[in-house]
C-alpha cells in the first residue's frame, strides 16, 4: 500500500462507518495501515518493549473492529477514538489494572449522530491539532510527559497552554442535544 | 442531572485521559464523570489531545505478520456476546457498582467507629478507595490529608467552613488542606473516598472523636 491511498484526517470517519455498517475489510486494511504504526510507536513511548508494544497494537486494531459500532464521530475524532482503545490496552498491559471507565450515554435505537456536531468537531479537532503544532517545544515536551506517563498526577501542571475551551464547548452542547433527544 | 458545583481538576482530568491515575482515583473519575457533563465534555477535549498526539507519533515499525494475526485475533473474538449499555438508575452509577457488585443495597458495610461505616472497594494497591456512610448530622472521618484525597458525594451532603458538597460535588484535598467537614442534617451521607497515602485506620476514632469536641 503507497502513501497516496492514506485518505486526508476527514475521511477515516467513513473508514469507520464502513467497518460498521459493512465489515469492510479493505476499509480495515487502511486504517490498520496508517494506525497500526502509530499505535505501536505511542505504546512503546509508553514504557511497552517491542514485543508487548506489538501485542497491544494488535489487540487494540482487534478492537476497532470489534467496537466499531460505539465509534461516534461527535464525541471523538478517529484517533482520539483509537487513543482511547490504546490507551486502555496499555493501562491492561502494562500497568495491569482495571480501568473503570465512564457509564455509557444513552443511546436511542436511531443513534446516528447530528451531522452539525460531527462536523463542528472535525473542525476543532483540527485546530487542536494545529495549536499543538505552534506550542513552545517546552510546553509540547510537557503535554507529551503527561501522556507517556512520565508523570505522575501530582507532577502534571494545569497551565499547558492548550486553547481547549472551544472544542469543550463544542463537546458538551452536543451532548445536551444527545441527552435532549433521548428524552 | 443534578446541579454539580465541584468538579474534576484538569491535572486530574489529563492524568485519566493519560491513563496514569491509579486505579482507586480511576473510579472516582470515572464515578464523576458518570454524573457530570460539564467533565464528560473536557475529559472528550482532553482525549482530543491524546488522539493529537498519537496522529503525530512517527512510525513504528510494526510486524510483517501484524495484520494477519490481528485479522486473527478478531476471527478468535467473533464469538463475544454484544455488550449491553452500561446505565444505572440507581444511587451508584455503573462504574462503581461494577466494583459493589449492585447497587447501594449491595454494600457491605463494616464499622469504622462512632456510627460511621466504610466499605473497602478491591483496586491496585497503589491507592485505596472505599465507601463512607456518615450519620447525618456528624463530622466526616478525616485521615489527615497525606497525598492526595478524592472524595465524591453520592448521597447527602455535607459542608465544610466555606462549601457545601451535594451528590456529584468532587473535593480534591492534597496535604495542605486542613478542615473538618461535616454531613447535612437530614440524610445520611454517603461518599467514595480515594487517596495515595496509606490510610491509618487507628486513627480514625481518635480522630472522630476530637471532630466531634469542636463541633
Ligand atoms: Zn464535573
Amino acid at each position: 500500500m503507497t502513501a497516496s491511498r492514506t485518505p486526508p484526517r476527514g475521511e477515516w470517519v467513513q473508514h469507520l462507518q464502513k467497518i460498521r455498517d459493512h465489515r469492510d475489510q479493505a476499509a480495515f486494511a487502511e486504517v490498520f495501515q496508517h494506525f497500526a504504526p502509530r499505535v505501536k510507536s505511542f505504546l512503546m513511548k509508553s514504557g511497552a518493549s517491542d514485543t508487548l508494544a506489538e501485542e497491544a497494537m494488535q489487540e487494540a486494531l482487534a478492537a476497532v473492529w470489534q467496537k466499531a459500532h460505539l465509534f461516534d464521530p461527535s464525541r471523538a475524532s478517529p484517533a482520539t477514538w483509537i487513543f482511547t482503545i490504546a490507551r486502555n490496552r496499555k493501562i491492561d498491559a502494562l500497568r495491569k489494572q482495571n480501568r473503570p471507565e465512564p457509564e455509557d450515554l444513552p443511546w436511542g435505537p436511531e443513534a446516528e449522530p447530528d451531522q452539525t456536531d460531527v462536523l463542528a468537531l472535525a473542525q476543532e479537532t483540527r485546530k487542536l491539532a494545529q495549536a499543538m503544532a505552534e506550542l513552545p517545544q517546552k510546553q509540547r515536551e510537557l503535554i507529551e510527559q503527561a501522556y507517556y506517563g512520565d508523570l505522575s498526577h501530582s507532577e502534571i501542571a494545569a497551565q499547558t497552554g492548550l486553547p481547549l475551551g472551544t472544542i469543550k464547548s463544542r463537546l458538551r452542547l452536543a451532548l445536551d442535544r444527545l441527552r435532549h433527544r433521548m428524552k | 442531572m443534578t446541579q454539580i458545583n465541584h468538579h474534576l481538576s484538569e491535572e486530574l482530568l489529563i492524568a485519566y485521559s493519560a491513563g496514569t491515575l491509579p486505579e482507586a482515583f480511576n473510579l472516582v473519575v470515572a464515578t464523576h464523570i458518570s454524573l457530570c457533563d460539564t467533565c464528560r465534555a473536557a475529559l472528550d477535549a482532553q482525549d482530543a489531545v491524546g488522539g493529537a498526539l498519537l496522529d503525530e507519533s512517527p512510525d513504528a515499525v510494526v510486524g510483517d505478520d501484524a495484520y494477519a494475526k490481528t485479522l486473527a485475533l478478531i476471527a478468535d473474538q467473533n464469538t463475544t456476546p454484544v455488550q449491553h449499555p452500561r446505565i444505572s438508575d440507581g444511587v451508584l452509577p455503573s462504574p462503581l457498582q461494577e466494583y459493589v457488585g449492585g447497587d447501594i443495597d449491595a454494600i457491605r458495610w463494616k464499622s469504622a467507629g462512632l456510627g460511621v461505616q466504610q466499605a473497602i472497594l478491591k483496586t491496585s494497591k497503589d491507592a485505596k478507595v472505599r465507601l463512607l456512610r456518615i450519620p447525618a448530622g456528624a463530622a466526616v472521618p478525616d485521615h489527615g490529608h497525606r497525598g492526595t484525597e478524592l472524595t465524591l458525594v453520592l448521597q447527602g451532603a455535607f459542608r465544610d467552613e466555606a462549601d457545601r458538597f451535594g451528590r456529584g460535588d468532587l473535593e480534591v484535598a492534597n496535604e495542605d488542606v486542613e478542615h473538618m467537614p461535616v454531613a447535612e442534617v437530614g440524610e445520611d451521607c454517603i461518599c467514595l473516598a480515594a487517596t495515595d497515602a496509606p490510610l491509618k485506620f487507628n486513627s480514625l476514632v481518635p480522630r472522630l472523636a476530637q471532630s466531634f469536641l469542636r463541633i
